[in-house]
């Protein structure tokens, strides 16, 4: 035992004597850390540094199989999924990976953005770190790109059409982005270069880095209200509370760090095991035109505020919104380098938290429901209910087939059932008059199109009975107060002429 | 110790090598300035290779984007007029005439085809103005619609409600003969209106004087003015 020991020992120092990185290594795992870091607040870092470990393994397994070739990804997915052994379970790790990145990667910016961290003297480490996040986020929509199904398809003609929009530079960034005049062959190409080989080498030069920076700054002690960030006292206070209250992060700390990625991990296989790979969708053939496409979860607030944008200042704020929240992350760090770290200090900053956190989520929920897309199959698959056409005359249950007819289903539910575009009509006659109903019907206006053309007169008035006997549950119809006075011949005086 | 040894420059003699012995300082700062002249030259020399070889990277990397955008679009021919009856809108899918062996399904697009009164013709592109999506044509309420964020269409091309800043895209079209043909090519986007006619003006209320200025100029930007 003491032979093969000393033997082990040989062996290292063999080594060591060439590389001279066991000393390092050891020095640098074994420094000194103030002991309120060993926290479980902070193992998200370390977390998202090992999901990117299983990602790249998974991608490189995944890479043995798939084709990046237009007319056959989708295949490949296919015979990854149900021929190669054990093919979906990878795919499932290697998408709720991705997942599970995003998400630790925004925790871990909450984290330290709350706890101060971006302060003096660790700037720059926040600025890689917001590289990091959008790296992470290129990531997620190349990869989305490279599973070549429909959404992925109509996903990419949504980038070409944001990109198209860029004053003067849209067309020659959208034939940069296709490689083409069209979303084929060389696009899934330049989107597999993207995301197996120059984005992922930049994230690992950037994580170097980052990793570099907290190893030679200190990783950011626990903040205490009062506690003052000053550039000219810092680095000696700092020094003081490692000297006090020092700890070796191996292994009195790093424990933490390990059990929480190993739980991680864990997760991602279990969300991988029980819910399985994402998609493919159907094939990316675009004279399928059957279908509505989405993107992947941590893109649906985009696709929330694309639907809620005003059209007059949609492309404005496409390109300057992304450009101001970008830049403010980046000068987050130089504009507030100094100060209180404590959160219970910054109310500003916990407020900015909570308010993002909510937006993101409202965006993203919208996103998962898409009240603002009309429902394509609504008017041949939901039934009226049948207590609509209940004691109804002939003409107004005629209304009810030419409100089937028409597609109006699409976009108005009714009885629960249909499209969220417009407004539920269970109880349109008591928001409208009829004349109100007949305008708003032909005319079109606020988001609804003209039915003028489309409906004619004898369909127009059917329709419109049946809406005036949409008043809930028995609710007086809405009335126009005028009307009685104008058919009972007594009419107001006069108003003056000439306004 | 001997200042000279302080030098980075000094010359890379083997560690405790006795073997070359320190040169007079006079020449080694002599040989010095001509290794720093050097040194300089070899940097200029990378930067003039790096020039060299930046020509070709940024032109492969721009190539698909310097063939001018008209250039992509060819006439192609969509069918026989007995294929579009009079008053119909149709789906016709047509392969696209620029593709790769390897494009697959992605090289067939398709459009959609109106033929209005007597021989006029229109051809939609499929996809969405808004954000490219395809829209889905519906005979009975004559209306396209955009499965993604609701972007909706009169059976003119004309924009009806929704995000969209104009009508549908248009392929400039000819009838050849007893067959319809059409200029295609590119993948309609905001960025390429030059060869896709704006579709015919239509008054809605409200927003009349926005859809006329946004199809009579290029839309680059969502402000009409």
């Amino acid at each position: 035992m003491t032979g093969l020991k000393r033997r082990g020992i040989k062996l290292y120092d063999w080594f060591e004597r060439r590389l001279g990185l066991g000393k390092p290594i050891i020095e640098a795992a074994e420094h000194e850390i103030p002991a309120s870091t060993s926290s479980w607040w902070y193992v998200f870092g370390s977390a998202a540094t090992v999901i990117l470990g299983l990602q790249i393994v998974t991608g490189i397994l995944l890479a043995l199989v798939y084709t990046p070739s237009a007319s056959q990804a989708w295949n490949s997915l296919q015979f990854l999924d149900h021929n190669v052994q054990l093919g979906w379970f990878l795919r499932a790790i290697h998408g709720w990976g991705s997942d599970f990145m995003i998400a630790i990667v925004l925790i871990h910016m909450t984290q330290v953005f709350l706890f101060g961290a971006f302060k003096f003297p660790r700037e720059l480490t926040w600025i890689i770190g917001v590289f990091l996040l959008l790296l992470t986020l290129g990531m997620a929509f190349t990869g989305q790109v490279l599973r070549f199904d429909q959404d992925a398809y109509w996903g990419l003609g949504i980038g070409a059409s944001i990109l198209s929009r860029v004053p003067f530079l849209g067309g020659v960034l959208v034939d940069m982005t296709l490689g083409g005049p069209i979303i084929a062959g060389p696009t899934l190409s330049r989107f597999f270069a993207l995301h197996v080989f120059v984005i992922p080498g930049i994230l690992l030069a950037f994580v170097g880095l980052h990793v570099w920076m907290v190893l030679r700054l200190g990783i950011n002690e626990w903040p205490m209200p009062g506690r003052i960030v000053r550039k000219s006292t810092y680095v000696r206070e700092y020094d003081a509370l490692t000297k006090e209250t020092g700890i070796p992060f191996v292994p009195d700390a790093v424990w933490k760090d390990a059990l929480f990625a190993a739980a991680i991990i864990l997760a991602v296989i279990a969300c991988a095991l029980f819910f399985g790979p994402f998609g493919p969708t159907g094939q990316p053939d675009p004279t399928i035109i059957q279908t509505a496409p989405k993107p992947d979860f941590a893109f649906l607030w985009i696709y929330a505020v694309l639907a809620y944008l005003p059209p007059s200042i949609e492309t404005p704020v496409i390109f300057i919104a992304p450009v101001l929240i970008i830049a403010a992350m980046l000068l987050l760090p130089l504009l507030d380098g100094e100060g209180e770290k404590h959160w219970s200090r910054r109310p500003v900053a916990v407020l900015m938290v909570a308010v993002i956190a909510v937006t993101l989520g409202a965006f993203t929920r919208l996103g998962m429901y898409t009240p603002w897309s009309p429902i394509m199959n609504a008017w041949t698959s939901d039934p009226i209910p049948t207590a609509y056409l209940h004691s109804r005359t002939p003409l107004e249950r005629e209304g009810a087939i030419v409100f089937q007819n028409k597609q109006c289903r699409n976009c108005h539910s009714i009885g629960g059932q249909g499209g969220l575009r417009g407004p539920a009509l269970d109880s349109i006659a008591t928001r409208m008059t009829e004349d109100q109903i007949i305008r708003q019907v032909l005319q079109g206006g606020g988001n609804m199109p003209a039915y003028g053309n489309s409906l004619n007169p004898s369909e127009t008035t059917a329709l419109v009975r049946f809406l005036t006997t949409l008043h809930g549950n028995n609710l007086s119809p809405a009335i126009d107060a005028s009307r009685h006075l104008a058919l009972s011949g007594e009419l107001p005086p006069a108003e003056p002429a000439g306004h | 110790m001997i200042p000279n040894e302080q030098t980075p420059q000094s010359d890379p003699a083997p560690p405790g090598g006795q073997a070359t012995p320190p040169a007079p300082a006079s020449t080694r700062s002599a040989g010095h300035s001509r290794r720093a002249f050097l040194f300089k030259l070899s940097l200029l020399a990378n930067g003039a290779v790096g020039a060299i070889l930046a020509i070709p990277i940024i032109g492969y990397l721009l190539g698909p984007a310097v063939k001018k955008g008209g250039s992509y679009d060819s006439w192609i021919t969509l069918g026989p007029l007995s294929d579009f009856p009079e008053g119909e809108t149709r789906l016709v899918n047509f392969r696209n005439p620029i593709t790769t062996s390897w494009d697959g399904p992605t090289g067939d697009i398709p459009c959609w085809v109106r033929h209005g009164s007597g021989s006029t013709f229109q051809v939609f592109a499929i996809n969405c103005a808004h954000l490219g999506c395809p829209v889905r044509w519906f005979a009975q309420s004559k209306l396209f619609l955009c499965p993604c964020h609701g972007g909706a269409y009169y059976a003119d091309g004309a924009r009806a409600s929704g995000p969209p800043q104009r009508g549908l895209f248009e392929y400039d079209h000819k009838v050849a003969g007893n067959t319809l043909m059409v200029k295609v090519g590119k993948m309609p986007t905001l960025a390429f209106t030059s060869c896709l006619k704006p579709p015919p003006l239509t008054q809605i209320e409200g927003t009349a004087p926005f859809a006329r200025r946004a199809t009579i100029e290029r839309p680059r930007t969502g402000n009409p003015s």
